[in-house]
This record gives C-alpha cells, structure tokens and sequence, in this order.
C-alpha cells in the first residue's frame, strides 16, 4: 500500500490563501489506513476549514483514489457541487491526486505527502519493503530484498559503515547484508555471494512505468469474475 | 606500472596517507601537506569525504602528479551514476593518474548536504568491474575505447568489523573482481586483524593496513560514536585517559598497530589528523 503523511496545517493554510470554498476528496484504501484521508480526516479536514472561515461545497471517500476512470464516473455525480468549490482538497496519495486532476480543469490540492510503497506491521506502523526496482533479487538474498533495507541499495554484500551486523545509517537497525547473509547460512545457501550481482539495469525502471495487460489476458479475467 | 604498484609486486612494504581537498578552490594548504608527506610512497586524496562537499579529488590528483607525488584518486559510487564515473575514470588515465581506490562511499545522511540524492548507480564491487572493462579496453555497455587506459585498482576493506565472515565475502568479490590492493580500516584490536588475514592471506592481493592516529580519548570517543566502521575498545580508551600526554599515548599505540602491519600486511595507511610531523615517530621501529 502507498504510505502517506498529512502535509502539515500550516503549509495548507498557506496553500488554502486564496481559496475560499473547497470540495473535499478522501480514498477508502491506503489513505484511510495510513489515517491521512479516511471518513475520520476528511471531516476533521472540513471542521478546520470551516472553522478558519471557509465553506466546504461538499466531500467524498472514493473506494481507491488511484483508479482513474472510477474517479472520474464518481467525480460526475457531484457536479455541482464541484462547480461551486473554487479548489478541490484532495486526501490521498499522489496517485490519487492525479486520478483527480486527470479528469477535472479545476485547481485540485494534494494535503499530504506520499512517502513508500509500505507493508504494514501493525497497526500504525509501515515499513518500506520493496522500492518497485522492476529487476528483483529476492530469489538470490532469501526473500530480504537489498535494493530497499540497504540504505545504500548495494547489490554485492555490505558497505564498510557495517558495525557488529547493524547498518552506518541508522546504528538500530540490522544491516540487510547482515540479515540476508544470516538467512542464506540458516538455508545453507550461498545465494548472491555465489556470483558478482551484475549493476541494476535500470532502464526496466523508466519513468513513467506503463503496463498494458494483452487483451486475452484481460477478458480471461473478466470471465472468471463473471 | 605506477610506483606503488611496483613496490607492491615486489613484496615490499609500504606507506600512504591521505589528503582532502579544499573546501574551496585554495590548493596551497594541500599541496603543503603533501610536501610533509614526501616520504611516503602514495598519497589518497579523498572523494567528498564523509559526504562533505569539496573540490573534486581529481583535480588535486592532478596537481600532485605534476609535483612529482603519486596518488591514490578515491572514487565512490555515492555522486556519480555509471557513466560519470567511467567518465572521470578515463579523465583520471589522461591526466596520468593511475593508482585508484574504489568505493561505496558515505551515505550523505552524514555529511554536510544530507538532502543529496544518493546515487549507488553502480556498489564498489561492481565500479572495480567497470574499471577492470575500461582497462580490457570496453566500457559498460560493451563499447570498445579508442584507447584503453592502464589502472591500479584498489578496494577498501574492514576488517574489524562483524560479522567478519560475511566482511570476508565482500572482499573475495573484490578480489574477483581485480582489486590489486587493499586499504583497510583502522583495526585496533589485534585478533580482529590475525583472523582477517588468515583468511584473506590466501588470496595474495596486498593489504596496507589502516593506522589511526588517537589523539585523546575524547576523540577516541567521537570516532566511535560518528565514524561507520571505527571501533576503539576500552582498554585502549583507558590507556588514553589515564596517560599523561594522551597524544604521546596516541603515537604510541600507533606504533604498535604499526608493527603488527609489519607481521601480518604490506604496508600502513596512516591518518594522523593534522599531526603528520608526528609520523616518522609512529614509523620508528
Ligand atoms: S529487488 Fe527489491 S525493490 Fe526490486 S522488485 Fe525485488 S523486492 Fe522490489
Ligand atoms: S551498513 Fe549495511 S544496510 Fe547499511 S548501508 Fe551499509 S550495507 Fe547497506
């Protein structure tokens, strides 16, 4: 899921000067679980613009921000309400804000920033684990991808800042090469120490990415929802 | 064949030290170290070291061939993607440079422009790779050079540093990968240093062994602290605490890290922090 934080009130206030009435759009998928712009935001966020003076035409929690043409059906029930609003305040990630100016002339506001695709612990508490190389290694580093827990995304074992297992970066967290290396010893494998780990070949991370399923593929899918 | 390289082949032992650049385009201050540091068969000159941003090593590099010294141009993967850095490789041949070291390099979280985007295009493993291509005469994308350039290629290692064993799998890649000498970490604790080179002796590659200079135990404190990969243990922070002249105490451990280089390495990469009229004791058997 996308991680995201809310960008502080006093950057939005300076971002709000010159608009005086907001619509609101919330997403019911990773902003409502990272707590940026879920049911509960999205009123807090229109208790505070009305509270600083403003007036909120009206609001919405799409089911998932990101998917472009059901934001675009959704945004079309509440036309007028849009019309009225001189900008659309957008609770959700980055993705999301775009489904949103993608389909919308109007000045459309991001109030949080997106930090990580994160996997989630508990509650509360993301971790970055997979940084979407588009070349992966986990089937050579026993499933601890490098590429993201190596602060420095090294391919070939640990850096020199290593110090009793633990990363230079931030001295409380395992090195990765530490955990990778302890993995692979349990599994009396030598995975990536076995070879030179050629440079990443990042022309597989070209941006932006697109990804066109082939047509069968689609409405092979279709059929078995059906 | 640079000098260090020869020496090197020849099983001779050897001395380096290294100098930063200028923050700033002043080079008389470093071109006055290297003058103290004459006697010794290469000077490093350090790449944004601990990510703090200088002039470009290779620039003093430069100057220090055209002076008659022989550097050692650093070179980490921290500031450059794939192709700067096979760029100013091949900049570095022509300006007759020919001893590197090649590293990762500091995260730039610690130096003095944390919010650097921090490039890790290519890991030190694969830049002596891309070295070894440039010098066979094809650069990464299997382009041949019009002409190829001649390098000596050294990787850095730490030996103290645990798990040794999985240190010691980074360093045969190195190895693989042509690393013609090795510049070590300080070590200060001489078992760390006997069971790295029972195990790396085998593979014939040199190593110089990093020596550092403790000049207080505050210092001693703040390396340990701040500095990745340096690990002062508390019977040398004691010594240094309870000595009357803690620097005299410095040298004198120096000394005998110096001759455990002499039994177990080729050579001694001294960093003495300002204190470089302080080497010739540190060198005195
Ligand atoms: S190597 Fe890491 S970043 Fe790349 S795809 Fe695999 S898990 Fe993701
Ligand atoms: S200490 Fe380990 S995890 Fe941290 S940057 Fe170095 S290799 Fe990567």
């Amino acid at each position: 899921m996308i991680i995201s934080t809310p960008k502080a009130r006093q950057e939005l206030e300076a971002l709000l000067q010159d608009c005086r009435t907001l619509f609101l759009i919330g997403c019911g998928s990773c902003a409502t679980a990272c707590k940026v712009g879920g049911e509960d935001e999205v009123f807090a966020a229109q208790e505070w613009l009305e509270a600083s003076g403003r007036e909120v035409t009206g609001s919405l929690i799409l089911d998932e921000a990101c998917h472009i043409m059901r934001a675009a059906r959704e945004l079309r029930r509440f036309r007028e309400q849009l019309d009225e609003a001189d900008a659309l305040l957008i609770l959700a990630c980055g993705a999301g804000v775009q489904s949103i100016s993608d389909c919308t002339e109007k000045r459309v506001l991001a109030a949080v920033n997106s930090l990580f695709v994160g996997n989630i612990r508990r509650f509360g508490q993301y971790e970055e684990k997979c940084s979407l190389c588009g070349d992966c290694i986990l089937n050579e580093t026993a499933g601890i991808c490098p590429v993201t827990n190596c602060s420095k995304g090294l391919l070939n074992g640990p850096c020199g800042g290593m110090e009793d297992g633990c990363c230079e970066v931030e001295t409380d967290r395992d090195c990765a090469w530490t955990s990778i290396y302890q993995r692979l010893e349990k599994q009396q494998r030598q995975g990536v120490f076995d070879r030179v780990v050629a440079p990443k070949d990042w022309s597989r991370k070209f941006k932006p990415g697109k990804l066109s399923l082939e047509r069968s593929i689609v409405d092979n899918g279709r059929e078995k929802h059906r | 064949m640079s000098r260090l390289a020869d020496k090197l082949a020849r099983r001779q032992f050897v001395f380096t030290a290294e100098i930063a650049p200028a923050k700033g385009v002043d080079v008389s201050a470093a071109l006055q170290k290297a003058e103290q540091l004459q006697t010794l068969d290469a000077i490093n000159i350090t790449d944004n070291q601990g990510a703090c941003m200088r002039m470009s090593p290779l620039a003093l590099a430069r100057l220090l061939v055209e002076q008659g010294y022989e550097p050692i141009l650093q070179l980490t993967c921290r500031d450059r993607n794939r192709m700067a850095l096979q760029s100013d490789l091949l900049g570095a041949a022509a300006l007759g440079i020919e001893n590197l070291l090649l590293l990762t390099g500091d995260h730039p979280r610690f130096g003095d422009h944390a919010a650097a985007r921090p490039v890790f295009d290519l890991d030190s493993v694969q830049l002596l790779q891309a070295a070894q291509g440039l010098i066979a005469g094809r650069d990464m994308a299997g382009k041949k050079l019009v002409t190829a350039p001649s390098f000596f290629c050294g990787a850095a290692v730490a030996p103290a540093a645990q798990p040794q064993a999985l240190v010691l799998k980074k360093f045969s890649k190195k190895v693989t990968c042509g690393a013609g000498f090795f510049q070590t970490q300080a070590v200060f604790q001489r078992r760390h240093l006997e069971t790295f080179m029972a195990a790396a002796a085998s593979s014939q590659v040199p190593v110089i062994l990093g020596v550092l200079l403790l000049k207080s135990v505050k210092m001693a404190q703040f390396l340990n602290q701040n500095i990745p990969g340096v690990q002062v243990p508390q019977d040398l922070l004691q010594r240094l605490d309870e000595a009357a002249d803690p620097l005299l105490e410095g040298v004198r451990i120096a000394r005998e890290m110096v001759s455990w280089a002499r039994q177990y390495c080729q050579g001694v990469h001294l960093m003495t922090f300002g204190h470089e009229e302080l080497i010739p004791q540190i060198l005195a058997h």
